[in-house]
């Protein structure tokens, strides 16, 4: 009946099942709700779609498939509204306003509007080619280019708007960000349980076991509670690039000091060299020299850099290349002692996962590491995790 | 057919009856999410009181397992009661202590069962329910017998995003999402709430609530719960539409600001953009 219907979801990349198919099939025989398309929308939204963020995309297509209402190539590309909010609505100058001019005319706007959009997935603010809001760049709300292109303004002239073309659920479509709490919960996917230390648990399954072999008499047998015994070493990218994820790194670094009981952490700048920090006010007094680090703390350790991998090639690859001292060894080579050393390691980028493929430095060291290199996403967050938790270890 | 279509204290929207009604026709458990604040665990209760059934709540902690939920065999009673003699000892049906699924399972009339916050529990917890929440049974090792449903409950499950849950959960329910309520729909549910309030006291605390929400940037949105708190406040205080439009949130905090706003540092966020937006507003 609603094949068709149900085939475009699929097609169109919804995680819909035949038995979901059958169920709002047999709610429509069983007649749960009106024969009015407003209603039969909301059924086969509640039978077809279990989770938020599909939600938008169901009522663009229930929209394309019952009304034959069109999508543009840039609706399906969903532009987020809040990049177009006018936070940062800073005033240009004359200078600013003459490069703008030099941008090219409508035509050239909106091919490069389309390839804008095949390029960017993140909320991007000032500067001067990304979308956004209060740059330069010809798209987006707010900006002073004078040719401008508005995105996410009024709409047509649409006349009595449909439920499903209100687009209610829009905001759910890419509403996965990070906060202290989904980060702690993903690093508790990094648990290694042991039973170390006092023996403070009563062992039930023994106990009973030893209870019925002395003919009913108690014998009580106890066991130490098992606690998270699992061992970090964090290394922060500090400085430079770094800074626009500063609070990433602080939720980061405040969930990982909740989660881990036994977690070092130590600085850096751009490349880890001779030798690292531990308070960065006192960087350049009290350093701690990293064959320390690589003696002091065994295998068991899990590493976990975080950096933007974003540097001048020579930081890794040459002599003498660090921004700030003469360094007599690569920067590759002290990453490549951390990587034979410790066989739980990755590398945690905070920059967004499509620029890498661009960037000379991210792929030499994610080489180096052995393609354990993560997003600062959830799901990357969880992926690395898993990566660091390895093989099961017996203690 | 029994149909649920909100009672006197619980506005239900036209989706979320839609909703209600096909789970329980077609007897699939439902799974509802939405903003902190927006009913959430009321509606199993609203439910249950509309359609005049008994509930079950069975409320999800970090550490509940799913067999909890089923039965628990309490083998520390009967080792004690073994130390001593005690004839009950020989029955171990006498240990079996039963769980919320189990009791609504015994129901002779269909109850409603309501598992609240599943996000809580371990990522696995969802999965150990498949079965149990698809055919309505279970087996009980102990007492070698199946446990089956004298008649299906209705089953509400509800999440509050911290984890996600796996998929093949997913496919066995039906899922709403609780939007925050719209302008008319909080009037109805204002109304509900507070019979006799004047319309001009409530039209200016909604535009300060709304103005609130529209913030961009804020932690914790206050939502229903905490304008209905606060419309509380408002009535007990005393409280006139002068005090409200005095608020600018420089000088003028809204009275009993602290039962709409829950994050301290959201305090100074919004004296932040207040004060800025104020900037903008002289430079033009």
């Amino acid at each position: 009946m609603f094949l068709d219907f149900f085939l475009l979801l699929k097609e169109e990349g919804l995680p819909v099942s035949i038995g979901e198919y059958l169920n709002l099939l047999e709610a429509l025989s069983k007649r749960v709700t009106a024969f009015n398309i407003e209603e039969f929308y909301f059924l086969s939204k509640t039978i077809l779609i279990k989770h938020e963020q599909f939600l938008d995309r169901y009522d663009l297509l229930f929209g394309k498939y019952f009304h034959g209402v069109e999508l543009s190539e840039t609706d399906k590309k969903e532009i987020p509204k809040d990049w177009l909010e006018k936070e940062m609505n800073r005033l240009f100058t004359e200078e600013e306003k003459a490069m703008i001019e030099k941008m090219g005319g409508l035509d050239k706007l909106m091919e490069r509007l389309k390839e804008l959009l095949e390029e960017q997935k993140e909320k991007h603010q000032g500067g001067n080619k990304w979308i956004g809001t209060g740059g330069t760049s010809p798209f987006g709300n707010g900006g002073a280019n004078p040719e401008g292109i508005q995105i996410g303004g009024k709409g047509g002239g649409r006349s009595s708007v449909k439920v499903w073309e209100k687009r209610q659920f829009q905001n759910y479509a890419s509403d996965v960000e990070l906060n202290t709490r989904n980060i702690k919960l993903a690093l508790k996917r990094l648990r290694i349980l042991t039973r170390e230390g006092i023996e403070d648990e009563l062992d039930l399954p023994t106990t009973i076991q030893k209870t019925s072999k002395n003919a009913g008499y108690l014998d009580i047998e106890m066991q130490p509670a098992k606690k998270n015994r699992v061992k970090v070493l964090l290394f922060f990218d500090v400085g430079g690039s770094m800074d626009p994820y500063i609070e990433l790194c602080e939720q980061i670094f405040s969930a990982a000091k909740s989660e881990l009981k036994h977690l070092e952490f130590f600085y850096f700048h751009n490349c880890v060299y001779e030798s690292v920090w531990k308070d960065n006010n006192m960087r350049n007094n009290d350093r701690i020299p990293t064959f320390d680090v690589l003696h002091k703390f065994n295998q068991d350790y899990r590493i976990i850099f975080v950096g933007d991998a974003t540097m001048s090639p020579y930081e890794l690859t040459a002599l003498g290349g660090s921004v700030e001292h003469y360094n007599d060894e690569t920067g590759i080579a002290w990453l490549q002692r951390f990587v034979q050393k410790f066989p739980n390691i990755v590398w945690l980028n905070p920059s967004n996962e499509y620029y890498w493929d661009g960037l000379p430095t991210v792929q030499i060291i994610k080489d180096v590491f052995k393609d354990r290199m993560f997003p600062m996403t959830l799901d990357g967050l969880a992926k690395a995790m898993k990566t660091l938790k390895g093989k099961k270890t017996i203690h | 057919m029994t149909e649920f279509k909100g009672t006197e204290n619980y506005i239900a929207t036209d989706e979320l009856q839609i909703a209600v009604n096909a789970a329980i026709a077609l007897e699939k458990p439902l799974l509802i999410k939405g903003e902190p604040g927006t009913g959430k665990t009321l509606l199993a209760f609203e439910v249950a009181k509309a359609l005049n059934k008994q509930i079950f709540t069975w409320h999800v902690k970090s550490t509940t397992q799913a067999q909890q939920g089923l039965y628990e065999y309490d083998a520390v009673a009967r080792l004690r009661d073994s130390q001593f003699g005690d004839a009950k000892v020989n029955d171990i049906s006498h240990y079996i202590i039963k769980g919320k699924m189990w009791q609504a399972f015994e129901s002779e009339e269909q109850s409603v069962l309501l598992i609240d916050e599943i996000d809580k529990a371990d990522i696995e917890f969802p999965n150990d329910l498949l079965l149990e929440l698809d055919k309505m049974e279970f087996y009980c090792y102990e007492l070698q017998k199946t446990i089956k449903a004298k008649t299906r409950p209705i089953v509400i499950i509800t999440s509050n995003n911290e984890k996600e849950l796996p998929d093949a959960f997913l496919r066995r329910c039906f899922f709403h999402y609780i939007r925050f309520p719209e302008r008319q729909t909080m009037i109805d549910i204002i109304n509900v709430h507070f019979p006799n309030i004047e319309d001009d006291l409530m039209d200016e605390a909604l535009k300060v609530f709304y103005g609130l929400r529209d913030i961009h940037g804020i932690k914790k949105k206050p939502s229903t719960s905490e304008l209905i708190d606060w419309i509380r406040l408002l009535k007990l205080g005393k409280n006139t539409i002068e005090d409200l439009q005095k608020i600018d949130y420089l000088t003028t905090q809204p009275p009993y600001f602290g039962s709409l706003l829950k994050n301290e540092q959201d305090y100074e966020h919004i004296a932040k953009s207040k004060r800025s937006s104020q900037n903008t507003f002289r430079r033009f």
